[in-house]
């Protein structure tokens, strides 16, 4: 023990009281350097002891607000001027959705600044530890004892006074506490920096080989590495190097019926539709009209859909004109095109194209029909409902 | 200081309090009134809004008399006959609230049957939201709450005279079956009053919002009438100030337990942008409302929250003061932005804002005259609880 200093002189209390009236009376004695431990806050303590409130409050403060800045200009930062992107249909500054974030960030900086202020300013870090450490006096207090500790360092500090105050309190227990010369636990020490350069390069070196090349392994691959030429990739077989066979010339896809007058002013043979007017026939012309056709002709066929204007004007269906064109004519037109209106050859089946052209009569009949047509498709309608 | 000078001795308050209580009464009053001539639709609201004041505060007072004895709290025992005063409102509530259920067509827009039966939502929401079962609700709450106001206060009061130690723990036996009951009630009367003004619209925080905002402002009633009692002498000579940290702290929380809440609410609705909920914030935004529902912001959390931060700042008898006040008028702006939006008068004018506060002048007052005369016949602590002595030597 010669080489241990001096830290102070601790007596161990029962109840709460004889430590309150303990730290009244050293208190007014004049000391200075001395601390009370307890297992819980002591309400009155703070009053008898003569503390100020802790300034460890203005860290917090200051770092929570420094906090509360850096959120939100990183986000401002982020979101609005490095990478804007909406998110939610939201302004790129969008407030209310970094709240929580500043919050969480603010909270954050706030706690871990206080509790790195407090292991500054009490344990003098570097300093990790306290001479009370891992004394019998420490694990007292930490459980049902209530201690005093005199400091060796303050001013008034005199073994055999100190000692003989504490007896006059009738303290339970009187200890001296010795500390090292030479600080045992030093951070700067070759061993504790090797130690964490070494768990650093292992931390890192496990990051790495995990996210580049653990997470990359195969299990197996029986299936997909096979002695085959893939798609889109060059053959080494081939004199012309590609992996893709060209078709032979003639080949028609299957359910595929090529139009024989493509490319021609008309078609040769006057066509006709193939397809029986049914319910399910309007239904599917009536669908692909509007998907394909209404966005120029309009819904009605009147050519006055909301891209009018902005093109050359897509004529009107119930022009005397097309009224008058056999349906194979309109069936040329969705082929070929016609002026600025392109092929619907790949959007259109030869199905799908005769059904447009019976929704497209329909129109046409609905439009032009004579007062004694519709009285006829009146009768019809209603002798059709059943009774 | 010989300890003899250091006993409670009942003083009476003084009479300019009733006098003053009376002329506020009476001024609001007429100026209600006046109001009600003027435009009586807009009057109604005003009405609505002063009662809604009233409940909040007489209401949250009961809540943190019944918080003191579920928690065991002691710091509060010298102090807990202010909001027992306080809570004494709640039984006038009964009284209060008939202008309002006869008036009930002029104020809620789900009374009228022939607007719902057109309506899907409203018609949807007809069990709940209609005028029987409203009344039904409004009287069981109010009545729930008086008879705990009563089992309460008559406990406390006998134990002045009985000093008998079970009525604590009777009282706190009452207070683990009145909790659960009280957050049903208020959270009705919330939805009740405020939310089914715009029938169409929901938030399920609505309640917990207007818990907040109750327990906060009844709060700073309490601290506001402890410091002053404090000052001129009517309570324990061993009070200090220390006594008012742990209200100052507790502001200071359910201020921001207020701003917790008002953010969800608030960003929930901004995020998920539905027109069915968004309509009700917008609303709020047009004209000058834009300006109130920003300033809630400053005036019902950043301002006390800057005030009240530190330590020092929650002991501190002026600054509690002042912002004591400020929470109490900061309230009454949370009020008029939950209830005022919702008046469709045509008339509205500089006239307006003259009448507009005349109830709540009123309440003001009521509040004085309700502490007078509970002051006049019981003792401004409870001297006979047990709690009593260690709550005086409460300290930091």
């Amino acid at each position: 023990m010669n080489a241990n200093k001096l830290f102070g002189l601790t007596a161990l209390f029962n109840t709460p009281d004889e430590l309150v009236h303990a730290a009244a009376k050293v208190n007014e004695l004049g000391y200075k350097n001395y601390d009370v431990h307890t297992p819980y806050p002591l309400h009155g303590m703070d009053a008898v002891m003569k503390l100020k409130p802790s300034k460890l409050g203005y860290i917090t403060l200051s770092f929570g607000l420094s906090g509360a800045a850096f959120a939100l200009l990183f986000m401002y930062w982020a979101m609005s001027i490095d990478y804007p992107m909406i998110i939610g249909g939201k302004p790129y500054f969008a407030l209310p959705a970094f709240v929580p974030i500043t919050f969480e960030v603010t909270v954050l900086f706030a706690t871990l600044a206080t509790v790195i202020g407090m292991l500054a300013f009490y344990f003098k870090f570097p300093s990790n530890s306290h001479p009370l450490h891992d004394t019998p006096y420490m694990k007292a207090v930490s459980s049902d004892k209530y201690g005093i500790c005199i400091e060796a360092d303050d001013v008034l500090f005199d073994f055999e006074k100190v000692n003989l105050l504490f007896k006059e309190l009738h303290a339970q227990t009187i200890s001296e506490v010795y500390f090292p010369a030479v600080e045992r636990t030093n951070i700067f020490e070759p061993k504790f920096l090797t130690l964490l350069v070494l768990i650093a390069l292992l931390t890192s070196g496990a990051t790495y080989v995990t996210l580049n090349k653990l997470i990359y392994l195969t299990p197996f691959d029986w299936m997909m590495n096979q002695n085959r030429v893939n798609a889109q990739s060059k053959s080494l077989f081939y004199t012309d190097g590609f992996g893709m066979r060209k078709p032979v010339e003639g080949t028609v896809a299957r359910n595929y019926i090529p139009y024989e007058y493509k490319g021609l002013a008309a078609p040769v043979v006057p066509l006709s539709n193939p397809l029986t007017p049914t319910n399910e026939v309007m239904n599917l012309g009536k669908k692909r009209y509007l998907t394909f056709c209404s966005p120029c002709h309009g819904n009605l066929g009147d050519g006055d859909s909301r891209l009018r204007g902005q093109f050359p004007n897509p004529p009107s269906l119930h022009s005397e004109k097309v009224r008058g064109w056999l349906d194979g004519n309109i069936y040329h037109v969705i082929v070929n095109g016609q002026n600025v209106m392109p092929s619907y050859a790949s959007q259109l089946s030869r199905d799908e194209r005769w059904a447009v052209i019976h929704y497209i009569r329909a129109l046409q009949k609905a439009k032009n029909a004579s007062p004694s047509e519709i009285i006829e498709a009146k009768k019809e309608i209603s002798s059709n409902v059943a009774p | 200081m010989s300890h003899h000078d250091l006993v409670y001795q009942k003083k009476n308050l003084p009479e300019s309090l009733k006098k003053l209580g009376f002329i506020l009464v009476a001024v609001g009053l007429v100026l209600g009134i006046a109001g009600f001539i003027f435009d009586a639709q807009r009057a109604l609201f005003d009405y609505l809004l002063a009662y809604v004041f009233i409940m909040s505060i007489a209401v949250g007072s009961l809540f943190l008399v019944a918080l003191e004895y579920l928690a065991g709290a002691d710091w509060s025992t010298p102090i807990r006959r202010i909001p027992e005063f306080f809570a004494s409102f709640i039984p006038v509530l009964l009284i209060l609230v008939i202008p309002l259920l006869l008036n009930i067509n002029s104020i809620f827009e789900w009374s009228h049957k022939d607007v719902t039966s057109h309506d899907k939502i409203l018609s949807g929401k007809s069990p709940y939201l209609n005028t029987t079962f409203f009344i039904i609700r409004t009287l069981f709450s109010i009545g729930i709450w008086s008879l705990f106001y009563y089992l309460f206060i008559n406990n406390s009061r006998k134990q002045d005279q009985t000093k008998d130690q079970s009525l604590t723990g009777k009282n706190n036996k009452l207070s683990a079956i009145f909790m659960p009951i009280f957050a049903i009630t208020i959270t009705v009367a919330a939805i009740d009053w405020m939310m089914s003004l715009e029938p169409h619209w929901f938030s399920t925080i609505f309640g917990i919002y207007f818990f907040a905002g109750s327990f906060v402002a009844a709060l700073a009633a309490v601290t506001l009438a402890t410091i002053l009692l404090k000052e001129k002498g009517y309570l324990h000579p061993k009070m200090t100030n220390e006594h008012l940290f742990s209200l100052g702290a507790l502001q200071f929380t359910f201020i921001n337990f207020w701003a917790y809440i008002a953010f969800s609410q608030f960003m929930l609705i901004w995020y998920a942008n539905l027109p069915e909920e968004t309509y009700w914030f917008i609303g709020r935004w047009g004209g000058l409302w834009s300006y109130i529902s920003l300033g809630l912001i400053f005036v019902h959390f950043l301002v006390p929250y800057a005030v009240l931060l530190s330590q020092p700042a929650k002991m501190d008898p002026k600054r509690l003061k002042f912002i004591s006040i400020w929470i109490l008028c900061a309230r009454v702006l949370d009020l008029y932005w939950l209830i005022m939006p919702q008046v469709h008068s045509a008339k509205a004018g500089a006239l307006t804002i003259f009448f507009e506060f005349g109830f709540l002048v009123s309440a003001i007052g009521g509040f004085l005259l309700i502490f007078y005369f509970n002051a006049k016949k019981q003792n401004l602590i409870p001297v006979g609880d047990p709690k009593l002595e260690k709550g005086l030597n409460f300290r930091l």
